[in-house]
Formats: C-alpha cells, structure tokens, sequence
C-alpha cells in the first residue's frame, strides 16, 4: 500500500508536467461554472413569479441540474484523464520500472487509479466554490450538496475505473481512451435499453446502468445499495486490470 | 550469488533461451556475450524477475526467483534495454522515485539518491528534465536508477549501446568500480566491449550456452592453445618470410599481402622480440606487430566449429 502512495504521488504530479491536465481542467470548470450561472439565473427568474407561482427549492432548482450535468462531463473528460496511466507506461517501456521493483501489481493498479482519483478530486475542489456561493447568499440544504459530491465522487471511481482498465489492456493512449469512453456511454445508457426490455431483465438492466444509482444521491438520499453497487464496479473493474497486467508479462 | 538452471523460455512455439546453466559467484563480472538476439535480453529480464521462465529455476542469493520476486528484486538492480525513464521527470526526482520503490528506507532516501547521482557523474544535471539530456546522460540516469538502492546484484543489458567513446570509457570505468561490492551482469554483442570489464563471458547463440570461461583461458581455446601473432609489413619479401619460417619457436607462417600471420609454439618462452628482431633485419618495414584479434564472426564460428 506503501507503494502504491508512491506510485499515485507521483503520477498525481505528472499529470500537471503535460498539457492534457490544463486543458480536461479549464474545460470542466468553464462548462461548470456556465451551467452553474445559468442555472442560478433561471431559477432567480422563478423564483421571481415567471413560473406561474409554482416554487421549487434550490436542491430541486440548482442542484439538482448542475451536480447531474457534472456528472455526464466527467463521463466525458475521465477518459481524457485515464487513458495515458498505464498505456503510456507499456509503449516508452517504463513499465520495466515497475515490474522488477519489489512492489506487487496491485501496488500498480490500485497507484495508478488513486493518482486519477486524487485528479478528479482536484477539479472537483474548485467546484466547492458553487455551493460556498449558494451558502453565502441563500440557504440551500447542505445535505443535499454533500450525497451530491459523494455521488459524484463514486460515479467518478467507477469512470476512472473503467479508464484504468483499458489502459492495461493496450499500450494506444486513443485506443484505450476512447473504449473507456464508450464502455461510460454504455454503462450510462444501458437504462434505455432497459425500458423496452422484459420485466426481469428490465430489472437487471436498470440496476447496472450507473446513472440510476446516482438518482437517490441527487436527491439527497444515501442508499447503501448505491454505494455497494459503485464500490464493486469499480473493485471488478480494478482485479480485471491486475489480472490483464499480471498476464502482460507471459506473453 | 546467481545460480541458473535448466532455464528455459518459450515464446509461442520459439524457444528464445534453452536449458541455460551457469552461476555467478558474489563480487564478479560476467559478461554475456552473443549476437542480437541470442537470448541475452530475456535472460536477464527471467532473473530480474520482469517475465517467468517456461521451464528452469533462477536463484539470487539463494531466494528462488519465482517463489520470492519481491525479496529477489529488492537485491537486484536493473537497466533494461531502453532505460526506463520518465522524459518529463527532473533527474533528481526520477532517481528518488526509483529508490523509494525500491525500499530505500526515508531516513537514508537522500544519501542513497545523491550518492547514486555522484557515482554516475549527474550531479551537474541533477535539476533538469531527463528529456533534455543527451543518450550518454539518459544511460547513466538509467544506471543510477539501478544501483540506487545499493543491491548486491547489478543487471545492465548492453549499457553501453549508442555512446560516443568517451562515455564507453567513462561507464566501463563506473562498471569497474562496481565489482566486488556488487555482482555484475552485462550483456554486449561487442566483443572488445566485454574483455574490456569483465573477468568471465559467458557466450551465448541461438539460446543456448556456447562457452563460458575467463577471457585469457577462452581466446587460447579459440586459438586451439596455439598464439598467433600479426605482423604488417610495407614490402613483404620472400627471403624475409622464410628466415621467418627458420625461427624455431614457429610453427607456421600465413602470408596474405602485406599481413604475415605466424604462429608461435607455445610450449617455448616468449620469444617475440627475436621475432620483430628478425623482422625488422630482413628490411620489410615493419608498421604493427600485435596479438591476433578475434572477431566476434571468428570467435563464434570457432567456438559453434568446437561443440
């Protein structure tokens, strides 16, 4: 676990030593904080009658909509995040490195997507700055805000989960970033799908898409069944990653 | 310190190594010697505990390398091929990375990183990106990362591939400097490369040991226990051959232009000044006179000639 640390802190660095960490960053917060002020302002129109003097709460009005967009961006830009992590490592052979350190390939897997993880945790950071602006000038429910970011936090373990994977599994950085991409989708959209299916794998269906789980955080609700389902996804997700990487040196 | 046996490595239906036998006893260095190829790369990476052998056991000191990797790679160090190195790392940085990964406990860290960058001669670059130095910097940061953590057994595949001579002789020296406290592996398909540092080779073609033995005993079995001396002449004469021939410790003489091989009796002592005497009596300009050298061509087609 030692190890691991080592691992995660310094290809947490790495990520701010090339371009792709500035860019995924500036575009998340400008498309955030777009959504977050236009958000605000239609529900200042609302609030003010426009409505037809129907209410609704800043949850309901504010953050409701801007934590569900973010979690569609972050869909979209973790694979930006995870796809160099081990795929890079395999194609400049600094994977040598790694593999004849004393250290175990679980020390690798779980370094490699604790330095994402820590990355998302950095642009989430800056996101803190919507609801101190909501508590400063309103009264929003801080539970709310909080099963909101825990949500998000564990949809995006799961996303870079995903990442980790496919980057084991190919040294082509696009490669292994666009597959992580459209597993996302897949796991996103898999609930239509479910909407025309049978009645039991309709319920199937709908347990697996990742979306769903998130309905319960945005609503303010923390449903053990949620957090389990995102902590084994993301578990699956990593063994099958130290299975492949484990294989990568018997071939 | 090193004990291979019987170590086999299959790739899909190619063998790349097969049934190696050899050891390494503690402070030594061995050469591999053998052409691309050969199954010198995938020797090494089964004993640094990077790929598993098909078939075969390797021990490092004891430990057996499969049943133990994490205690048998705290005691190696290893450049591979392409130095693992990060482009977009400070060499410094790179160098601390390697060590803690390697065990180098916190309250040594520092020692052990800048007295690995003093023994390769970083320290002037120790601030810059690994990115920006040339091939001979990248290569020693490549050894400095191997010998940070101070392990008794040094594994360095060609790592004087792509130098400029200069850096050869620099790295050969550090590689020197190294034996008795470490045990050294090093891999070339050079020959002059290996009897330049090391006391052993062990050679190696088509994955399989063709010899092995110290490099004076190695060339006279090349040789088939006869030395044989090579003198370049400006004008080669008949008469000056044949007095030549009339010495008594030669056993025979090749002339090929201006190029005269002879061949000396070993059982008689060492005789060459009577032979440049004579050489030079008989006024044929002579321009070199040197021990035959092998071409590494020569040493194999003699040693694959012997088996």
């Amino acid at each position: 676990m030692k190890k691991a640390l080592t691992i995660a802190g310094k290809d947490f660095r790495t990520y701010f030593y090339s371009p792709i960490a500035y860019i995924v960053c500036s575009f998340f917060l400008f498309i955030m904080g777009w959504m977050f002020f236009f958000n605000v302002k239609a529900f200042l129109l609302r609030s003010m009658g426009f409505n037809m003097g129907k209410a609704t709460s800043i949850a309901e009005g504010i953050l409701r909509p801007v934590y569900g967009n973010m979690n569609v961006i972050l869909l979209f830009l973790i694979p930006f995040i995870t796809m160099k992590l081990f795929s890079e490592e395999k194609k400049l052979q600094t994977i040598q490195l790694l593999f004849t350190a004393p250290l175990t390939v679980t020390d690798m897997v779980l370094g490699k997507f604790l330095s994402a993880v820590f990355f998302v945790l950095f642009m989430l950071g800056f996101t803190l700055a919507y609801p101190a602006f909501l508590i400063a000038y309103a009264n929003p429910e801080i539970g709310t805000i909080v099963t909101s970011y825990l949500g998000t936090f564990l949809l995006s373990m799961c996303y870079v989960s995903i990442g980790v994977f496919f980057s084991a599994l190919t040294e082509n950085q696009i490669v292994s970033g666009v597959l992580t991409l459209i597993s996302g989708l897949f796991f996103w959209l898999i609930s239509w799908a479910a909407q025309s299916a049978g009645p039991v794998w309709s319920d199937i269906l709908e347990y697996l898409s990742l979306i769903n789980h998130y309905n319960n955080f945005s609503q303010g609700l923390i449903d053990s069944s949620d957090v389990f389902y995102c902590l084994s996804f993301t578990g699956v997700f990593l063994f099958l990653s130290q299975r492949v990487l484990d294989s990568y040196r018997w071939r | 310190m090193i004990e291979v046996s019987g170590l086999t490595k299959f790739y899909g239906p190619r063998a790349a190594i097969q049934n190696l036998n050899f050891s390494v006893s503690a402070g030594e260095i061995v050469g591999f010697l053998g052409p691309n190829g050969a199954g010198k790369s995938t020797t090494m990476r089964i004993i640094t505990g990077y790929m598993p052998a098909t078939d075969g056991s390797v021990k490092v000191n004891g430990v057996d390398v499969f049943d133990d990797p994490i205690q048998v790679k705290r005691s190696v160090g290893y450049l591979p091929e392409t130095p693992p190195l990060y482009l977009d790392m400070v060499v410094e940085d790179f160098v601390t990375y390697a060590a803690r990964l390697h065990d180098v406990p916190k309250s040594s860290l520092k020692k052990s990183v800048t007295s690995a960058i003093e023994r390769t001669g970083l320290s002037h670059v120790r601030k810059r990106l690994i990115g920006n130095l040339s091939k001979g910097y990248k290569q020693r940061v490549g050894i400095a990362q191997a010998l940070v953590h101070d392990p008794k057994v040094l594994i360095l595949d060609e790592p004087t591939v792509g130098l400029d001579p200069v850096q050869i002789i620099e790295i050969r020296e550090l590689i020197k400097s190294l034996a008795g406290n470490h045990t050294v592996i090093l891999s070339s398909h050079i020959l002059p490369e290996v009897t330049a540092t090391c006391e052993r080779i062990i050679v190696i073609n088509k994955g399989q040991i063709v010899a092995e033995d110290t490099i004076d005993r190695l060339t006279s079995r090349m040789q088939h226990g006869a030395i044989i001396y090579d003198l370049l002449v400006k004008n080669p004469s008949d008469a000056g051959i044949a007095s030549l021939r009339s010495l008594s410790m030669v056993k025979a003489v090749k002339v090929d232009g201006s190029k005269i091989s002879i061949e000396i009796d070993p059982t008689q002592s060492d005789s060459r000044d009577r032979l440049i005497e004579n050489a030079v009596a008989s006024k044929m300009g002579v321009l070199e006179f040197s021990p035959e050298k092998m071409s590494l061509e020569d040493v194999f087609l003699q040693l694959t000639k012997q088996q």
